[in-house]
């Protein structure tokens, strides 16, 4: 045997040697959210500067209320759209496993949280449903989902009569999206968080050097868990200042936050550290490879259908808690804003490439169009104009990337 | 002579009426690097998909080791050691090259995926057969150029441990120096004891890398040569059936 210098890792180097590394990436079309990073900062600078009130505390905190059922159903979407998969019923879904919870708590007087576990398992039995026909019989995705979405709006319709509106009584339910945590809770989920991903890298760097690896420079990590901080602590001082107008303080993180951060870092790591994970990026990477390497493709598909169609549910509980009611025609147009959040993020609809990071980003480009465009006061027409046309912009970007690196392994 | 890890004899294989292999004796030898030759419909193909199981052989034996074996499926043609490299390669595009070769063998750490042992086994692996042309393991595949594709698909067979690796038309999409290096790997698999099976369809590749060259014409092994002790002419003439050996037939 014939040893040679060993090959890199992508973790040699000096600082500037990685920067050089990822600007490489970049522009060999491994862009990852980095355009929805700029659409951000520009658009909340632009809104910022077109009206006064877009950087009031009150403003951003309802910014991430608003954006915050929209990112959970990207997240959904994230799973299925790794696999280039569509699911045109998740609004539906969400909106279905609602009714179902109405029915079961309401009409029935069932425990609110049996009633809600129930409603989850709603979403994971139409999730079950379309991944046996998408992965067993072949039929697309989109094609059986579209058939979920006009079924499912049925569905609703049947369970709770013509037109019926439900008031969202469960105080605990309602509190989701409209109260806050205490000040001190707020900072002590940022410290959990930069603690948590501290751990974590050091965890990480642990293993490499314990193997005989080359690990970053370690001011880098420093540097990725200060900017954490950082930003973090802005976000958690901004959220804890008294943004209420009147006598009443209102402060703190609101609680929806630490919900959706929850799901964030559960899906992130199942994504990135999990058997599962890996095969889902396999499969939607090339299913044949997948296959001949002993993936079981179908179940794959199954599992993620069933984890998207039950986050859908999750969603539909925000949306419910936000507005304060169940109604019988709810989750019909927010499945394209769910798609549009994930592919603005830099999710690719061909399949294999994104994170859950990403759409989390992308739904609040979404959401601070949507907010933005509300507050100079621009009619809803113009929102749903610009919205469009920045989903198309985005996928263009992402059919560009894809092609540009198709066209680097010509080259030698 | 040692006993050859793989050795086939009277092996047939039909497809309704078409005898595609009529008794064919074909043995591998391991650090041996044999070049499987033979015009189109020739039967190679046929041949290759009864050693990885895909289409067991209607009859004939076959002896792994000197001992009698029934390869019935992909599954435990892999258990015994045996990984074929396909032409369209079978990796994926959005993963790195560690993630494509451990692809359905990850290795893991308390549940979790453990990158820094199988990013460490990659490197090894690659190393050991002297791979300079990758820039670093945790590159993307869809970064890589086909030489470089075909450089992971072999060294994943590396890292599997394999006892024989079958190589089809491993340089078939390949610029001149990407074919060079790749012929340089299927010599170096060699050299490390594994048993190579090279089908090609160019005959200075074959002739540049193989030890021993096997010519199917009909479904009929019609030579087993030594590579040095024969010449191009002869091998075009008995893969065209302008020459017929005595005794096989």
């Amino acid at each position: 045997m014939t040893y040679t210098t060993p090959i890199a890792t992508g973790h040699e180097g000096t600082v500037r040697d990685q920067f050089t590394g990822y600007i490489q990436r970049v522009r060999g079309g491994d862009m990852g959210a980095l355009p929805a990073v700029l659409a951000l900062v520009a658009l909340a600078a632009l809104f910022s500067a077109l009206s006064p009130f877009f950087l009031t505390t009150g403003n951003i905190a309802n910014l991430f209320v608003q954006a915050s059922e929209l990112m959970v159903l990207a997240f959904a979407l994230v799973f299925v759209l790794l696999l280039a998969e569509i699911d045109l019923s998740a609004g539906v879904t969400a909106g279905s496993g609602m009714a179902v919870f109405q029915v079961l708590f309401s009409n029935l007087g069932w425990n609110w949280i049996v009633a809600l576990l129930v409603a989850l398992a709603t979403g994971a039995l139409i999730g079950a449903f379309i991944g046996f026909f998408v992965s067993r019989i072949g039929v697309p995705s989109f094609v059986v989902t579209l058939g979920l979405f006009l079924g499912l709006q049925g569905f609703m319709l049947l369970l709770l009569g013509d037109g019926g509106i439900y008031r969202l009584e469960q105080a605990e339910l309602k509190a989701i999206m409209n109260s806050n945590m205490p000040v001190w809770a707020g900072w002590a989920m940022l410290v959990i968080v930069v603690a948590g991903s501290l751990i974590l890298s050091l965890y990480d760097r642990r293993r490499r050097i314990k193997v005989g690896l080359p690990t970053r420079p370690f001011v880098m990590l420093v540097i990725k868990i200060a900017a954490l901080a950082v930003v973090g602590a802005l976000v958690v001082g901004l959220l804890s200042v008294n943004r209420g107008q009147g006598m009443l303080a209102i402060e703190g993180v609101p609680v929806v936050i630490p919900i959706v951060l929850g799901i964030l870092v559960i899906g992130t790591f199942v994504l990135d550290r999990t058997l599962f994970g890996r095969y889902i990026y396999a499969v939607g990477g090339n299913p044949e490879a997948a296959r001949r390497a002993g993936i079981k493709v179908a179940q794959i598909r199954l599992y993620a259908f069933i984890i998207c169609s039950s986050l859908a549910v999750v969603s539909g509980l925000l949306h419910a808690s936000r507005i304060g009611s169940i109604e019988s025609t709810s989750g019909r147009s927010i499945v394209l804003s769910g798609v549009a959040a994930a592919v603005v993020g830099g999710v690719s609809l061909f399949g294999g490439r994104g994170r859950l990071a990403y759409a989390a980003i992308g739904a609040l480009v979404i959401a601070i169009i949507d907010n933005g465009l509300g507050l100079i006061g621009l009619p809803a027409g113009a929102n749903f104009l610009i919205t469009g046309g920045v989903l198309v912009a985005a996928a263009t970007i992402d059919a560009l990337s894809r092609r540009r690196s198709g066209v680097s392994l010509t080259r030698a | 002579m040692a006993t050859p890890l793989i050795e086939l004899s009277n092996v047939t294989k039909s497809f309704g009426p078409v005898d595609v292999l009529k008794g064919v004796n074909f043995t591998v030898e391991e650090g041996k690097v044999t070049a499987l030759v033979g015009d189109n419909g020739a039967g190679k193909s046929t041949l290759i998909k009864g050693l990885s199981g895909v289409q067991p052989y209607d009859g004939g034996t076959v002896a792994f080791r000197g001992e009698d074996v029934h390869i019935r499926s992909p599954r435990q043609a892999s258990a015994m050691g045996i990984e074929v490299v396909y032409q369209d390669l079978a990796l994926c595009e959005n993963l790195d090259i560690v993630q494509n070769m451990f692809l359905g063998r990850e290795e893991l750490n308390a549940g979790t995926l453990d990158e820094a042992s199988m990013e460490f086994a990659a490197q090894k692996a690659l190393q050991s057969l002297s791979v300079r042309t990758v820039k670093s393991v945790r590159q993307k595949v869809s970064s890589l150029s086909g030489g470089q594709r075909q450089t992971v698909a072999i060294a994943r067979s590396v890292l599997r441990n394999a006892k024989m690796v079958i190589l089809d038309e491993p340089t078939a999409a390949l610029g001149v120096a990407q074919t060079e290096q790749v012929l340089n790997l299927v010599r170096r698999l060699a050299d490390n004891g594994i048993a190579v099976v090279i089908i090609s369809h160019n005959l200075a590749d074959v002739f540049e890398v193989a030890d021993k060259i096997s010519v199917l014409y009909l479904g009929q092994m019609v030579a087993h040569i030594d590579a040095k002790k024969t010449t191009r002419d002869e091998v075009v003439a008995y893969i065209t059936g302008s020459k017929t050996p005595e005794g096989v037939a």
